[in-house]
């Protein structure tokens, strides 16, 4: 292991690394702890100034109260869940098809497919935005929460075909040979043989897909327009213009809007890794 | 049974080994193709043309682009990418380091390294909020902690000398979690016999880490370098949450630049928003066909290896 177990050195050193941990840990998140803290006090505060002292109260239910109550944030959050459910869906069951498709056939150009859904996945959005925003127009799909899901789940395609295509690769081929030779009909081995092997995969790109979905913001801009169908991350610089220097209520809503990917990640944060590192780093 | 269903049960016998991959990969690549291949030709025709995306469209040549070369806000936007990526890819070896700091096994490490991982989880746009508010003069913690020590109050994101400099330290914080997590993952996987064998040869410390380590986190250092470059080159949520571009237009880069030109309130102008993004698009170009080279060098060694 490198570097040196802690355990193996001195009892100094020991003491000093449990507690250099809490400090670093208190300096990296110093930012979002001023965010946390600035969500529970009363507007009071910040007109007498006491930004960092005691609060003159504890307002923690209040303002996230109006959050849920005096905004339209609930209807953000659910525009969120609606797009981002669906795609991760959509893009997870068509990953797994060409996943399938360019890890078991030899075919003429299947490398040349494979390296377009890759390299497709590292364009700048924006050479795409105009003419993907007018397709969207011409479907009557504008402002709607389908026009956005369709072309979600196109693009992470490309990344979840890179990321499912590397996973069948490395599944024993032998299981798929013995099912052939059973005379097992293609597509029953994609489902009988391989989709079950898949689990880790598919859980791994669900995490992962929802939070990349969840925190898009350019596509929300690009796309829709009003409370109808904007996402959180878009609806939040509606909410924030709605509580100008409203400090208090602006830090709870951002808050709100990062709790989703955020409990996602503390609950699935094996496979979120495991879909980061993009099965490369082993 | 009639003989032509048989006929046909036997064609798909016959071909299941063309015929099953095309319809596997029919309806993703239909997708594809449709948002990403063919939006990428169509934005190039796009930058030819004087268009404001509802009239009619007037092809211009090469104008856009040579109108390019006169735009000072281009010019900004270029030089603006150009300090993302220098200061972007500092994310790769402060990554390492926290990395390194963090690879231990003391009581309750998981967690820590979970928390120092959380900024990646959020969005960038509550990171740009979280560190607007964060730099504010007067509210903001920075400044608070700065008058504590004795020192002056800065204006971070209203100084056009330091905006887009403050703006790339916020998104240093979520990509620096990605590059320790990636490089949490690869120490985890390092020959712990290579090390000890090192250890007997007398290397330590920094002899250790550079002749001994690094070597072998060399994939995870790739795909650090991978994302950190796209994300250098994608950054826009930042920069339209802290600054909207300003003060002045000095934090523009180009993929912001490209929107505002396109869909912003001056106007919508395309075809000019579009050959930004053909420069963006090529610039981008270059480092794609390099990593996709790189992949397919090691896809080649799998298969003959």
């Amino acid at each position: 292991m490198f570097p040196t177990p802690i355990e193996k050195r001195s009892r100094a050193a020991q003491i000093t690394y449990q507690s250099l941990l809490p400090l670093a840990l208190i300096l990296w998140l110093l930012p979002l702890i001023a965010v946390m803290l600035f969500s529970i006090r009363p507007f009071s505060d910040f007109g007498a100034g006491n930004y960092w002292g005691m609060p003159s109260s504890f307002e923690f239910f209040t303002n996230y109260g109006r959050v849920f109550f005096e905004s339209d944030m609930p209807r953000y959050l659910m525009n969120s869940v609606l797009i981002t459910v669906p795609t991760v869906v959509g893009a997870v069951a068509l990953s797994c098809m060409t996943g399938f498709a360019l890890g078991i056939y030899r075919f003429r150009g299947n490398l040349l497919i494979f390296f377009m859904f890759i390299a497709g996945n590292f364009v700048p959005f924006q050479i795409l935005m105009v003419p993907v925003r007018d397709l969207t127009v011409n479907m009557g799909l504008y402002d709607t929460k389908l026009g956005l899901v369709l072309f979600h789940i196109a693009f992470q395609t490309g990344f979840c075909t890179l990321f499912m295509r590397n996973f069948i690769r490395a599944l024993p081929y032998e299981l798929i040979e013995a099912a052939r030779v059973e005379g097992v009909a293609e597509w029953r081995i994609f489902w009988f043989v391989v989709l079950p092997l898949m689990r880790p995969a598919i859980a791994a790109l669900a995490v992962l897909v929802f939070t990349f979905i969840w925190n898009d913001y350019f596509w929300a801009l690009v796309l829709t327009q009003g409370p109808g169908a904007q996402p959180v991350t878009a609806g939040i610089t509606s909410f924030n213009s709605q509580y100008v220097a409203q400090y208090h209520l602006m830090s709870a809503g951002s808050i709100v809007a990062a709790i989703p990917p955020v409990a996602i990640f503390f609950l699935m944060q094996k496979h979120f890794i495991a879909g980061l590192t993009l099965g490369a780093v082993k | 049974m009639t003989d032509t269903s048989r006929d046909t049960a036997t064609w798909m016998q016959r071909n299941r080994m063309t015929v099953t991959p095309i319809l596997f990969l029919l309806p993703g690549l239909l997708f594809f193709t449709v948002y990403v291949i063919i939006p990428i030709f169509q934005s190039f025709q796009i930058s030819l043309y004087d268009w404001d995306g509802l009239g009619a469209a007037t092809y211009v040549g090469l104008e856009n682009y040579r109108e390019l070369g006169t735009d000072r806000n281009f010019e900004i936007s270029l030089w603006n990418n150009v300090r993302w990526l220098a200061l972007y890819l500092l994310a790769i070896p402060m990554g390492l380091f926290i990395a390194l700091f963090l690879n231990q096994t003391v009581v309750g490490i998981r967690l820590y390294k979970s928390l120092f991982f959380f900024p990646f989880v959020l969005s960038q746009v509550v990171v740009g909020l979280v560190f607007s508010w964060f730099y504010l003069p007067r509210e903001g913690l920075l400044n608070a902690v700065l008058q504590f020590f004795g020192l002056g109050t800065v204006n971070i994101l209203g100084d056009p000398d330091l905006a887009t400099y403050g703006i790339i330290a916020a998104g240093l914080w979520p990509q620096t979690a990605y590059c320790m997590i990636l490089y949490l993952t690869g120490l985890n996987a390092v020959d712990p016999e290579q090390v000890e064998a090192g250890r007997l040869d007398g290397a330590k410390g920094w002899k250790m880490l550079w002749y001994v380590i690094l070597p072998q986190l060399k994939p995870a250092t790739f795909i650090a370098f991978v994302v950190t470059i796209i994300g250098a080159l994608r950054s826009f949520d930042l920069i339209s949450v802290m600054t909207n571009g300003g003060p002045f237009g000095s934090t523009r880069v180009l993929s912001f630049y490209m929107f505002e030109q396109a869909l912003g309130e001056y106007g919508f102008r395309m075809g000019y928003g579009s050959a930004i993004a053909v420069v963006l698009f090529l610039i981008m170009l270059v480092f794609i066909g390099y990593f996709l080279w790189q992949m397919w060098r090691d896809e080649r060694a799998a298969r003959h290896g």
